[in-house]
């Protein structure tokens, strides 16, 4: 597709959205009754499903255990139809063992760790559709997940990708902008007090535009948690009226 | 044969099909619950740049000074004189490990065990080596809280008649902040069957012994498979159920 115009002279997107515009974000929390916590996101066509398990005891080996926090276990896992060419992706590949690292380490700064110490808590995710941002959406999920199985936690951790197209910078790309070779930027942000819990990027940028797309993409970002904080509180809703008072 | 359907149609939410609006306060995670420094923070809050702050989503629970947020849904967290239904994971050196749906696995210590025939003696090398032929991992067992230690790990006790290890039965797990503080958790129900109602979420429904030596308790379980409850029975509970489901979503 020669000459695909990722921003129309009007400031259109491919799908019709503005530059700083998300894509539609549907949220359920509670999915599975037999994990501690479960939550499904779709963010417009990425679909993300987060599972947590804990805190619990260390099975396996004894020796990880951390005397004086909990252990913050990810794992990433990518759906074989989740992309527009079915590939099977082996368990421990490179690509899944780098997101899991990402999403410990961006967890392992909003968990509450020191409350629970020699315990471990598990984070699964899996995307079932792979339409660009599948980071963030995966970050949503799982904060919604953490949240429902009761999980104390500093703040919402909320992401969103950005990009930087003909001096705009986009945010919420779709695998279409992705694929186009632009710089990304992912960002996972605790709202409340403003702190970044993760920032990456492995493209080139001009350090003058960083500024514009580091701020697309935390305004992105407390959009995001504007949605699922209205996704939370309509569950708590639920369920404290049906467990009464 | 004419038959009535129903197409999926979307299901109204339960706090207007049920009329009633909660009077207590929500938080989430983030949320400033006070700025008010004279409260003392409890259980799922944080003190963050003066402000007291929630940390799980739940309601907010105020008792004089001390505020706590009480979260949806937790695992279980051990209060001295609970009972529990737990499974063996493990057998250690003078305890075994049980799996109490808690944060950390439960203990249950060699002396806290009733020995057979009820003896009160100190635990030996021998009562040591025979600890497996006693409680195997895998077995389900019915116990005490005693203590609970300072990491919030549970130590349990099985000295009484009642406790022990369970036999013939079925295990249903649900949350344990479903399962209510009674004065007894032990129950007969007149349809033949016996249930315990673990504190942590574990229910353990059984038989109703005939006698009363077969009582689940000990360490002798009895796993003579019997009819746990008549199929007549259990069609009527099943139907039973079904109507009461579709009268609520009517």
């Amino acid at each position: 597709m020669a000459g695909l115009e990722l921003l129309s002279d009007q400031g259109y997107r491919v799908d019709g959205r503005r530059a700083g515009e998300l894509r539609k974000i549907q949220a359920r929390m509670g999915v599975f009754a037999q994990a501690d916590g479960s939550a499904y996101i779709e963010q417009g066509n990425t679909k993300a499903l987060a599972v947590v398990y804990g805190p619990h005891e260390i099975r396996g080996s004894r020796a990880r255990a951390l005397p004086d926090r909990a252990l913050v276990n990810c794992q990433y896992s990518s759906a074989t139809f989740s992309t527009g060419e079915r590939k099977r992706r082996p368990h421990g590949d490179r690509k899944s063992c780098e997101m899991g690292l990402q999403l410990r380490q961006t967890f392992e700064a909003a968990i509450l760790t020191q409350l629970h110490p020699r315990s471990q808590i598990d984070i699964y995710v899996q995307v079932l559709q792979a339409d660009g941002g599948t980071y963030a959406a995966c970050v949503n999920a799982a904060t919604l997940a953490v949240m429902d199985a009761g999980i104390p936690m500093r703040d919402f951790v909320c992401a969103c990708s950005a990009g930087f197209v003909d001096g705009t910078a986009l945010a919420d790309l779709s695998h279409v902008e992705e694929a186009a070779g632009g710089p990304q930027l992912a960002l996972a942000l605790l709202p409340a007090s403003g702190q970044i819990a993760l920032l990456e990027m492995d493209a080139r940028l001009h350090e003058d535009h960083l500024e514009p797309v580091l701020e697309a993409a935390a305004r992105a970002a407390r959009d995001v948690h504007t949605l699922l904080d209205r996704v939370v509180r309509q569950h708590v809703r639920e369920a404290s009226v049906l467990l009464g008072d | 044969m004419a038959m009535e359907m129903r197409l999926p149609v979307a299901r109204k939410p339960l706090s207007e099909s049920l009329g009633r609006e909660t009077k207590k306060h929500l938080v989430v995670p983030g949320d400033t619950i006070t700025t008010d420094t004279g409260f003392m923070r409890g259980h799922g809050t944080y003190m963050g740049e003066e402000k007291l702050i929630a940390s799980v989503a739940g309601s907010v629970e105020r008792v004089n000074k001390l505020i706590c947020v009480k979260a949806l849904k937790t695992r279980y967290n051990g209060e001295v004189g609970d009972i529990v239904v737990g499974r063996i994971t493990e057998v250690q050196q003078k305890r075994w490990k049980v799996e109490t749906n808690s944060r950390l696995d439960s203990v249950l210590l060699l002396s806290s065990m009733n020995l057979p025939g009820g003896e009160l003696r100190r635990r030996s090398a021998e009562d040591e080596l025979a600890m497996r032929g006693f409680l195997q991992e895998g077995d389900l067992i019915s116990a005490e809280v005693q203590a609970v230690f300072s990491d919030g790990a549970v130590s349990l006790h099985t000295r009484s008649l009642k406790y022990g290890k369970l036999g013939q039965g079925v295990l249903v797990q649900v949350s344990p902040s479903l399962v209510k503080r009674q004065k007894t958790h032990f129950h007969d129900l007149p349809c033949g069957a016996s249930v315990i109602l673990g504190n942590n979420g574990f229910i353990w429904i059984y038989p109703t012994p005939e006698h009363k030596e077969e009582e689940a308790g000990g360490f002798i379980a009895n796993l003579e498979i019997k009819d746990i409850l008549k199929p007549e029975i259990m069609e009527e509970i099943v139907m039973e159920t079904r109507q009461r489901l579709l009268e609520q979503e009517g």
